[in-house]
């Protein structure tokens, strides 16, 4: 499948900004089933965009802006080629063995919660430890209702998991750490869905989890939506939590209120012509 | 009868050891009631220079005096040779294993330490990963803590490779003894410690990235609320650099700068006193501000050196300490000089199952913990407190190691009836540059004020005192 995304983030600052700095991973790499055709980052705005590479291998930009900074758009734009792998992710860029994905991190502690879940597919996963993965994929995606108000991006897996209610980032660092607890290495992975119900303009990006298996490699699995990645599914990035993955980190010096908009577009290529 | 322990003047009760010769007589001949007047001058003095020590979970006294000992701990010049050997192996091996932590890992490719405790360890810091540091400097100031048990045995307890802390009481004790006996110092030779800042000046600007131009070097403290706040702003003022917290420092274009009075001026090295955690909030804790935003962009981009290295915690943690021997012998190919204390991986069951047995006897302290919070001194403790512990062991077994109660050596020390034996351990501290290693003649001598107990740590009740190596 030929997949098109644009994806632009606008800040403004009222009073403006002294200085920023921002962290971007918003730049996928090829790998079997995912051919980067073409991509392009632009920050409208004055500033170097520095290229390099965080230590798990993702690709990141990085860039300062000087004030007086009252807006700035980062955009991205580009075309990935997919192929379905039944989730099955292989030719990634690796930097560690598979058992650094078992360290735990603040946001994928395990709490009593969470231990619960383990316990539940604990013996499923004993027996067959993919379809003991799809199982907690499937009960997260059964207990946990979607809510785009009702976690943050500072919320811990245990404590969304006890809400029951929270967005893909959440539903994920759950499958993490409950998989992490059984001793599977596991990962959060951000990216971009095209969705099958045609609804192309989306208010954020996707992040699903992806665990490692004996025979197999890297597997993705996606709690939100209780399967796992086709090739409606864009890899960006992949790290240890959505901290580690997150598309835009940034910090900033000065200024007043800040307001952000976001717009993501994932389409078919071949309709960008229409929009 | 003969005392259990080795005491540093009279060693197992065979008289006075030839090194404490000239200070015993003095002792001896000194009236009491000047050594008492002394003490109390002893007192004031701290209270003026204002040294202090914030203690954690002490509300009523945040700030409190650490009491000073004003009978010094003495060592001979020859035991300390071979000391100052060791150490140096020590810190050279904890350098050589970092860099393969972050480099190949040959170490765990050997067998030797498991994969899991390096890649899951809490200080291993994934973002470290193949970056050439300048010299390949990690632990570019190591504080060693060492104890004695006889006459020839020194064991290291802890290494400290984060921010280890302390020296500053190395200093000011030594300037208050010079103030308060300059007759002691005129009898004896005694090796001068104020060449520290001097030496970990050098230190710093042997790391620099910017080769060819005079390094600025910047002393990064997680500000006013730090327990170690004092010996922050102290050593800034003795090395002559600035004393900064994050908001002092900006990024730009992978570059570290300072905000001054005359416009930003480009950073080379810095002296950090905050915890990697704190360090900067795009990579470590979101929630941090206390660092400085993009600070580890620069440091990756290779065009800032930290002292110590971002990740260094990895090394001085409780399990990887159990496998210091191998570690030494792995990279030198060298016996330790050094010994370490005997250690029960209690992640292991077997273990497990005889620390549990043997709660009464040993020493069970946690895998990351530090300042004495969080341990188990067997034989002090009750019957219910072993009980609840044993719980916390079998609930978390990785989480901890259990050693056997050490009899630390004693040193005269004044408390309430007069001058009695206490147990003290040793501080010294390892300065590696990329020219070459620096070890100032001493370190901090920590004492245990209360009779019979072995927690040294001064946010436990410790207090400290000046450590002389005598000239020969």
């Amino acid at each position: 499948m030929r997949i098109r995304v644009s994806h632009t983030t606008r800040y403004d600052y009222s009073p403006p900004a002294k200085s920023a700095i921002q962290l971007l991973r918003l730049t996928p790499r090829s790998h079997e089933g995912q051919h980067v055709r073409h991509w392009r980052i632009d920050v409208d705005a004055q500033c170097r965009l520095k290229a390099g590479e965080d230590a798990l291998g993702n690709i990141t930009h990085a860039f300062t802006l000087e004030g007086p900074i009252q807006s700035f758009s980062v955009t991205v734009d580009g075309e990935v080629e997919t192929q379905d792998s039944a989730g099955v992710v292989r030719g990634t860029v690796e930097r560690f063995p598979p058992g650094l994905f078992l360290r735990t991190t603040a946001l994928t502690e395990p709490d009593d919660a969470i231990l619960a879940l383990a316990g539940e597919v604990r013996e499923a996963m004993r027996r067959d430890p993919i379809a003991g993965l799809h199982d907690l994929s499937g009960t997260i995606h059964a207990r946990m209702g979607f809510d785009t108000e009702a976690t943050t991006t500072a919320t811990k897996a245990g404590a969304a998991l006890a809400l029951g209610h929270g967005v893909c980032q959440d539903f994920a660092h759950i499958f993490i750490s409950a998989a992490r607890f059984l001793g599977v290495p596991a990962r959060y992975v951000s990216g971009y869905l095209l969705r099958d119900d045609g609804l192309v303009v989306q208010e954020a990006g996707h992040a699903w989890a992806e665990a490692h298996v004996g025979g197999l490699g890297w597997v993705g699995f996606d709690p939100a939506h209780g399967l796992s990645p086709t090739d409606a599914y864009v890899r960006l990035a992949a790290a240890l939590d959505y901290h580690g993955a997150a598309p835009i980190l940034g910090s900033r010096y000065g200024g007043g209120q800040e307001s952000l908009d976001v717009s993501v577009r994932v389409e078919h290529a071949r309709r960008q012509i229409q929009s | 009868m003969k005392p259990r322990a080795f005491d540093e003047m009279g060693g197992f009760g065979e008289g006075c050891r030839p090194c404490y010769a000239a200070l015993k007589r003095w002792l001896d001949d000194a009236p009491s009631d000047l050594l008492d007047q002394r003490r109390k001058e002893a007192e004031l003095l701290f209270r003026r220079i204002g040294i202090t020590f914030a203690v954690y979970g002490e509300q009523a006294a945040q700030e409190r005096l650490i009491p000073f000992d004003i009978i010094p701990r003495v060592i001979a010049g020859e035991e300390w040779r071979k000391l100052s050997l060791g150490l140096e192996q020590r810190v050279k091996a904890l350098n050589a294993f970092l860099k393969d932590v972050y480099g190949n890992r040959e170490i765990v490719r050997a067998g030797v330490v498991p994969e899991e405790l390096i890649l899951c360890n809490p200080y291993f810091r994934p973002e470290m990963a193949q970056l050439r540091l300048v010299g390949d400097i990690y632990v570019a100031i190591a504080g060693i803590d060492v104890v004695r048990v006889d006459a020839d045995t020194f064991y290291v307890l802890e290494d400290n490779a984060r921010t280890p802390s302390g020296v500053s009481y190395m200093l000011e004790n030594r300037e208050a003894m010079i103030r308060l006996f300059p007759e002691l110092f005129a009898r004896q030779s005694i090796a001068p410690v104020d060449g520290y800042p001097d030496e970990l000046l050098a230190t710093l600007h042997s790391i620099t990235p910017r080769r060819g131009e005079e390094p600025c070097v910047v002393l990064l403290t997680p500000g006013p609320y730090n327990s170690a706040y004092y010996e922050h702003s102290f050593l800034a003022d003795k090395l002559g650099v600035e004393l900064v917290e994050g908001r002092d420092l900006f990024v730009r274009d992978e570059m570290v700068f300072m905000r001054t009075t005359q416009g930003p001026k480009r950073v080379d090295v810095i002296y950090s006193r905050i915890d990697d955690d704190f360090l900067d909030p795009l990579v470590f804790r979101p929630d941090s501000v206390l660092g400085v935003p993009g600070l580890m962009l620069a440091y990756r981009a290779g065009n800032v050196s930290l002292a110590n290295a971002v990740g260094t915690g990895v090394a001085d943690d409780k399990a990887i300490y159990s496998y210091m021997p191998e570690i030494v012998r792995f990279y030198l190919g060298e016996e330790p000089i050094l010994q370490n204390v005997p250690t029960w991986r209690c992640r292991e069951p077997e273990a497990l199952a005889y620390v549990l047995d043997h709660l009464g006897d040993l020493v069970v302290k946690e895998v990351n913990g530090s300042g004495g919070y969080g341990m188990l001194v067997g034989p002090a403790a009750d019957a219910a407190t072993r009980r609840l512990f044993a719980e916390k062991l079998k609930r978390r077994p990785d989480n901890f190691i259990a050693q056997p109660t050490l009899a630390l050596s004693t040193c005269p020390t004044f408390v309430g009836s007069g001058i009695a034996p206490r147990h003290v351990d040793l501080r010294p501290f390892v300065l590696t540059g990329a020219d070459k290693v620096r070890i100032v003649p001493g370190g901090l001598t920590r004492v245990a004020l209360v009779e019979g107990s072995l927690v040294v740590n001064s946010s436990q009740g410790g207090g400290t005192k000046d450590t002389w190596i005598l000239g020969e």
